[in-house]
């Protein structure tokens, strides 16, 4: 079987078993096991997010954490004023998904755009650490701004709404959670496949000579990283509507560096490396968890013996080296 | 506000800058000779620190916990070097990010395991205790042999690059690595040695910290960005920006802090004054590095090579 069969299989593989195990869980009654893999499906779209920044367009942004974290206070602090029936900028709060998703992606958009225009004028360690800077000055204005709980966060007292779902179900939450990865994962799929992700892979591989073909790395550069800005901030939207609660925590540099790993630990660039990479994460954190209050130790390990030994990640470990990445 | 009081916040920024400066110099000068970004450097740090206060809290000398949490750091850095980040040279920036990031789990737990889950508290040694009279300010002893210890350890480094056979090699490193490999330097013997040597600095920077605040698995990280902005702003590679950076970040952070609430207070209402304030105040260091990388995308001291 070629390499290319074996990883759409497994894609195929993991897809299924990421709705067929909290459907059991479902019919099992076992809220927990649901709520895990709803955590999941979210921190691969956040991954996903990632992956057109750094797996398509090898751009390192080690301030990932921040659109995570506009898209979590977006959601919070619309439900915060929906909730007390107050305003926000002349803007009532509302507790539907929706909108507060189209929010939180303009949102996170809009300061990508900026970071991105701004950072994009550097790379190499330089690209990582200004990334870095502007997600800490986030971290920094959310731990220390009064308004919305500083330091303590912002519970979100009733999660917000979907049409047509309940979503204090867990298994509906996960279904909505599911739709949206597969719409992302559909997305970065046809950005990869497209005439754009083409010229940002050129530009990754070589920007002096996709320069002399006529494409512009700068502007190339900056739309995959509003993009990738923006379905992160949606990542964390959903985010703080499973834990009902944003913190400052959401935006540490820890989470940046989660992110990252979670592409890592499923294969930068590839298609569904943010899927494997999360469900290891989170895998190791339930099952090792449990084992162990040490489990972190043995998330290093692995962590680096991926980095060392085994640089395709997950997928490619099974599926051998990428065709085009 | 009294100057007396601006007086003793300067000194303090002083004093944390040149704090900052033991844990820069030495990831400015991983970078600088073997290209390496090193987020567990912190971790060094955190482990002068608790042997530090480990070896201070059986002996009850502080002295000889300060000797071996420096000797503790740069034997750990130096194993670290041998078994992992040696293979990481010739790798991107994003496999050495990520594997120094594995790095910061592993030592942080196995920190964890060996010294339990609590804080240790390291006290100030008997002879640095109390304040002295400086003019109009009345300061902390120890703080004012914090920025004795910091500018003796700054001059012995600019001795040791500028003057001594390793230094000369350090140098030629930054310029130029595979020819001082082909004039017959032993570089890997080179390697370990800048690397236990930035590791022994933040060490010591740990300990000596370690007796102003708790001593924590994690202590380290905060530092680490610090650092990580200190030599992004000074020039990643250069020992001169880093002392620059440090000072710069060290009283920027803490006048800012000190400052911007009692400077909007001056037009808003006091509380509201403080929450804006504080939060610009937390932000304003990394303002500062971003307006330097855009302006200066090297740093302000760019180290050649």
């Amino acid at each position: 079987m070629d390499n290319l069969r074996k990883e759409w299989l497994l894609n195929a593989l993991l897809a299924l078993a990421l709705f067929a195990v909290p459907l059991w869980a479902w019919m099992a009654n076992e809220p927990f096991i649901i709520t895990l893999a709803t955590r999941i499906a979210i921190l691969a779209i956040a991954g996903v997010g990632l992956n057109i920044a750094l797996g398509l367009g090898g751009m390192v942004s080690f301030g990932h954490a921040l659109y995570l974290g506009i898209g979590g206070y977006v959601a919070g602090i619309a439900a915060h004023h929906a909730f007390s029936g107050t305003t926000v900028l002349g803007l009532p709060g509302t507790n539907q998904m929706l909108p507060i998703w189209a929010m939180a992606m303009a949102l996170s958009g809009l300061i990508a755009g900026i970071v991105g225009a701004l950072s994009l004028r550097t790379s190499g360690i330089f690209f990582i650490m200004i990334t870095l800077a502007f997600a800490q000055m986030g971290f920094f204005f959310t731990l220390s701004w009064p308004a919305y709980g500083g330091e303590d966060g912002l519970p979100i007292f009733v999660r917000n709404q979907f049409p047509g779902l309940n979503t204090a179900r867990p298994w509906e939450l996960f279904l909505i959670a599911y739709g949206v990865l597969l719409a992302s994962l559909g997305v970065f799929a046809m950005l990869r496949a497209a005439r754009f992700g083409a010229a940002l892979m050129a530009i990754r591989q070589n920007p002096d000579r996709a320069a002399a073909i006529g494409i512009s790395p700068f502007g190339v550069k900056l739309v995959a990283f509003v993009l990738s800005g923006m379905i992160t901030g949606l990542a964390g939207a959903m985010m703080a509507d499973l834990t009902r609660f944003v913190s400052p925590a959401m935006m540490a540099w820890t989470m940046s560096g989660e992110l990252i790993v979670i592409i890592i630990l499923g294969g930068v660039g590839r298609l569904f490396g943010p899927v494997a990479g999360a469900a290891i994460l989170v895998g190791f954190e339930v099952f090792f968890g449990g084992v162990s209050e040490h489990w972190k130790l043995w998330l290093g390990l692995v962590l680096l013996a991926v980095v060392l030994f085994a640089r395709g990640g997950l997928i490619g470990l099974i599926a051998g080296r990428a065709q085009n990445v | 506000m009294t100057l007396a009081l601006v007086l003793e916040q300067l000194l303090n920024g002083v004093q944390f800058g040149l704090m900052l400066f033991l844990m820069s110099a030495g990831l400015t000068l991983v970078f600088g000779v073997m290209g390496l970004i090193n987020l567990a450097h912190g971790s060094l740090y955190m482990i002068g620190a608790f042997l530090c206060a480990a070896i201070a809290g059986m002996t009850g000398n502080f002295w000889l916990g300060l000797m071996a949490g420096i000797a503790a750091a740069a034997a750990a850095g130096a194993l670290i070097e041998i078994v992992v980040i040696r293979r990481l040279y010739a790798r991107d920036h994003l496999d050495q990010v990520l594997a120094t990031f594995a790095l910061i789990l592993i030592l942080s737990e196995g920190v964890r395991m060996i010294f339990g889950p609590f804080p240790l508290y390291l006290n100030v040694p008997d002879i640095l205790r109390g304040t002295v009279q400086l003019g109009i300010v009345d300061y902390s002893f120890y703080r004012l042999a914090l920025i004795g210890f910091g500018l003796a350890v700054a001059v012995g480094l600019w001795l040791l690059i500028s003057k001594t056979r390793l230094g000369i090699q350090i140098r030629a490193g930054e310029s130029d690595r595979e020819m001082i490999a082909a004039l017959g330097v032993n570089i890997r013997a080179l390697y370990t040695i800048v690397f236990a040597l930035g590791a022994a600095l933040a060490g010591l920077a740990g300990a000596l910290v370690g007796a102003i605040q708790s001593v924590q698995v994690g202590m380290g990280e905060p530092v680490l960005i610090l650092a990580f902005v200190v030599i992004v702003i000074g020039g990643i590679g250069s020992i001169k920006g880093a002392m620059v950076g440090a000072l710069l970040v060290g009283v920027i952070d803490t006048m800012g802090r000190f400052l911007l609430p009692r400077i909007f207070a001056t037009f808003m209402d006091t509380s509201q004054a403080m929450g804006v304030g504080a939060a610009l105040a937390s932000m304003l260091i990394y303002l500062l590095m971003a307006l330097v990388l855009i302006f200066r995308p090297k740093g302000l001291f760019p180290a050649h090579g």
